[in-house]
């Protein structure tokens, strides 16, 4: 086992450090620094996003030929921690991490050559109609129908949880196109602008009193069938791509140092001194260095035999869990002072003198927010149905 | 950077796995845990010194194999998934770490070479009773070459030959390191029964027993727990292959037991309960797996590495241990199924190095140290 960096791993590094001390700004890290929720300030980072885009760094598992860093798992991980550590603002971009890997394998020359290189500027900014009302973990029951017309779908239904959906000026949705037995099988993967007929967004104000989230509904929108991606029918199978396509290299861990190390920040002089709060600590450090070392483990899976391991798999569950626990304890640091819930003193460039000390002046927005860790991107208890299905075999 | 074992290392692995699933049967197991005559599997014993085994870590100019503190660490998760009753820990991680670490060149010479072929057995004597163990509870006394005192627990007293014992010498608070030979009028043995039978431990007493210093006078304490580090990132291995095996054992028996006309592995209680061990078990071997890193390194970092291992493995051994018997139902609880082999040894294994407590409260002083340093 060998944890050393190689020179060529180490001259990156050095590159991506001066990068990050020319290019992210006091605006940008304070934006990271107040950021309650999941998303920093949109404006501003949006601008650390372009400030990428203009490097070429703003894709890095995409592959050179269509404008991606293509860089190595390590050089992914090693971005990903000295970002971590910079405190970038955590931007949102579905067109990168999402659409675009499903637009490089299913798209036709003309939709690559089209889309592509506006994902890559930002110009176009993708949101995500996957989840319904009815359909959130059970997603294969959604119905939100495409109808055939001529040369046409016309899409009737409604998507929820749509983030972004008020900024972004294209969506990739999941849509039933037929009726089968396994639901699976009916559903097809389509590509449109929010600026058709018949689209409605509607906010949907989260418990952090934020606008993040919305519902989307499809009145009669007439989109063409060209705007498919794969075969009819057959969206299942493009949606469930995209879970092989990030392979390794994420850094989960030193986002959770990150937090970690604030925690701390708010603990020191005070609560840390109480030994039953450190062990606490002590808990959440113990698995902030698992974390750091499955994603290791993943990276030398990959490099051994080409895919990750079974232990990427619980990052998820273990990832929320623990930055769930970060922002508890936080909050009991804090005591009375975490309380008072000042959103004015949360957005980049106030003059609100905050009520809690400076360190912890997010602490109760993410306290609050972090709920959803263990909610989204597959519950945690569909985590735990998959690990029993896929490793253990149940 | 490369976080991996390597090939040699997956061939051992492979080669500990087949030898042991031989070797280290549940019917092995349940010998010694059933006949009180029976301390240890000696044939098992002498089998791992014929593979080389016990010599692992030792340097080959004093008749090891020369291989790293890793190598071991991959024959420790086989110990622990087969339960094998010898006393392997005692022998390898303490007394031969203890000899590694402080010893002259004398004696290494003097006492490697017949560790690495397992024709001594070597044990570390610390404990003294009820409390917390530190330098300062330390009553067992060295003075002009010859020890009293008495120790209790002592893991595998019964069988070694030799034990490194940690006595005060001088002012209070002063400790050093003694090898002490055992067969000897002045070592009384008595038998202590543990909550895992399958490892034997004893009550050692010194009536004015020769002691030979190891290390440096007033070294004894920080000596002690350099070994105790290492020794705990070998012993979380071990943790994570038990967790592993009840694991395997539950799978196992949930797809297989059916209720209400269903495998009961169908059913969400019993799936999240195997997938919450499945993570505990990953989340320690990721730890450990640091540990492994920081032994075969000597990295500064190792004492932080080997109680974030301790703490995770013991949390997941336990939790594994404890929900594979309720895995398992009315049947988990009988004396007949392996259940509560995996149960004691969990137990056992969590208790033993100063227990959990102890390694919190390190991680804790480690972090605080690593954190006022400035490191990251």
């Amino acid at each position: 086992m060998d944890v050393n960096m190689s020179a060529e791993d180490t001259a990156f590094r050095d590159e991506v450090r001066a990068f990050l001390a020319e290019n992210l700004t006091d605006e940008m890290r304070e934006a990271n620094h107040l950021n309650g929720g999941f998303f920093a300030d949109y404006e501003i980072s949006r601008r650390w996003f372009l400030a990428l885009s203009q490097k070429g760094w703003v894709a890095p598992s995409w592959p050179a030929e269509y404008g991606g860093c293509a860089w190595t798992p390590m050089q992914k991980y090693i971005y990903s921690t000295e970002a971590a550590k910079a405190g970038t603002p955590h931007y949102f971009a579905l067109g990168i991490s999402m659409v675009g890997p499903v637009i490089m394998r299913y798209a036709t020359e003309a939709q690559k050559a089209h889309y592509l290189p506006r994902i890559l500027s930002g110009e176009d900014v993708w949101c995500q109609g996957y989840s319904e009302p009815g359909s959130g973990s059970d997603l294969a029951s959604l119905q939100t129908r495409a109808v055939a017309d001529g040369d046409d779908y016309v899409i009737n239904g409604s998507k929820i949880w749509t983030s972004n959906a008020h900024r972004a000026n294209h969506i990739f949705c999941l849509v039933r196109t037929k009726d089968t037995e396994r639901r699976q099988e009916g559903i097809s993967f389509l590509l449109f602008p929010m600026d058709c007929p018949g689209i409605t967004v509607k906010p949907i104000i989260n418990i952090v009193g934020e606008h993040g989230f919305n519902q989307v509904f499809f009145d009669d929108v007439r989109v063409p069938q060209s705007c498919r991606l794969g075969a009819e029918n057959d969206g299942w199978t493009v949606a469930k791509y995209l879970l092989e396509f990030e392979r390794g290299g994420s850094a989960h861990a030193a986002t959770v140092a990150a937090s970690l190390a604030q925690l701390r920040n708010v603990a020191a002089g005070d609560a840390l001194e109480d030994p039953l709060f450190a062990q606490k600590i002590a808990g959440v450090a113990i698995k902030q260095l698992a974390a750091e070392f499955t994603e290791h483990r993943v990276i030398a899976d990959i490099t051994r035999q080409g895919r990750p391991g079974p232990a990427s798999s619980f990052m998820k569950v273990m990832g929320s869990e623990t930055n769930q626990a970060i922002t508890e304890l936080t909050v009991e640091a804090l005591n009375y002072y975490a309380a008072p819930f000042q959103p004015e003193a949360r957005k980049p460039g106030n003059n609100v003198k905050p009520i809690a000390p400076e360190v912890g002046v997010a602490a109760v927005a993410k306290y609050l927010f972090l709920r959803a860790a263990s909610i989204y991107s597959g519950s945690n208890e569909i985590q735990r149905n998959i690990m029993a299905k896929q490793i253990l075999g149940l | 950077m490369n976080f991996d074992f390597s090939e040699e290392q997956y061939l051992l692995r492979d080669q500990a796995k087949r030898f042991l699933a031989d070797r280290s049967t549940p019917a092995v197991v349940r010998a010694v845990l059933e006949d009180e005559a029976k301390p240890y599997d000696e044939d098992l014993w002498r089998g791992m010194a014929e593979l080389g085994w016990l010599g692992t870590a030792i340097p080959e100019e004093y008749g090891g194999a020369g291989m790293s503190g890793e190598d071991l660490c991959v024959i420790a998760e086989e110990l622990g998934r087969s339960l094998a009753p010898t006393p392997f820990s005692s022998s390898v991680y303490m007394a031969t770490e203890a000899l590694l670490m402080a010893g002259s060149d004398q004696q290494k010479q003097d006492y490697l070479p017949a560790l690495a072929m397992g024709e001594r057995i070597g044990c570390m004597a610390v404990s003294e009773g009820i409390g917390v163990t530190d330098a300062a509870s330390i009553n067992t006394r060295a003075n002009e070459g010859v020890i009293e005192g008495a120790k209790v627990p002592v893991a595998d007293g019964d069988v070694a030959d030799f034990a490194v014992v940690l006595a005060a010498q001088g002012n209070s608070g002063d400790t050093s390191l003694f090898l002490v030979e055992l067969n000897d009028d002045s070592v009384r043995r008595e038998a202590v029964e543990m909550v895992d039978p399958t490892r034997s431990h004893v009550e050692m007493t010194f009536e004015g027993t020769a002691a030979e210093l190891l290390g440096e006078p007033g070294e004894g304490w920080s000596i002690t727990q350099a070994v105790f580090d290492r020794a705990a990132i070998l012993m979380a291995f071990e943790q994570v292959g038990g967790a592993q095996a009840c694991l395997d054992m539950a799978v196992d028996y949930a797809k297989n037991r059916f209720a209400f006309g269903r495998a009961i592995g169908s059913y969400q209680a019993i799936k999240h309960k195997l997938a919450d061990i499945y993570v505990a078990t990953e989340l320690a071997r990721a730890n450990a797996y640091y540990g492994a890193w920081a032994l075969a390194t000597d990295a500064p970092d190792l004492a932080t590495a080997a109680a974030a291992a301790r703490v995770a493995a013991s949390e997941a051994y336990n939790l594994a241990a404890r929900e594979n018997i309720q895995t398992h139902g009315g049947m988990g609880f009988t004396w007949e199924f392996d259940c509560h082999l995996y149960y004691r040894r969990a137990k056992l294994l969590s208790l033993a190095l100063g227990g959990e407590r102890k390694w919190k409260d390190r991680l804790v002083s480690q972090l605080e140290a690593r954190n006022s340093s400035g490191e990251e």
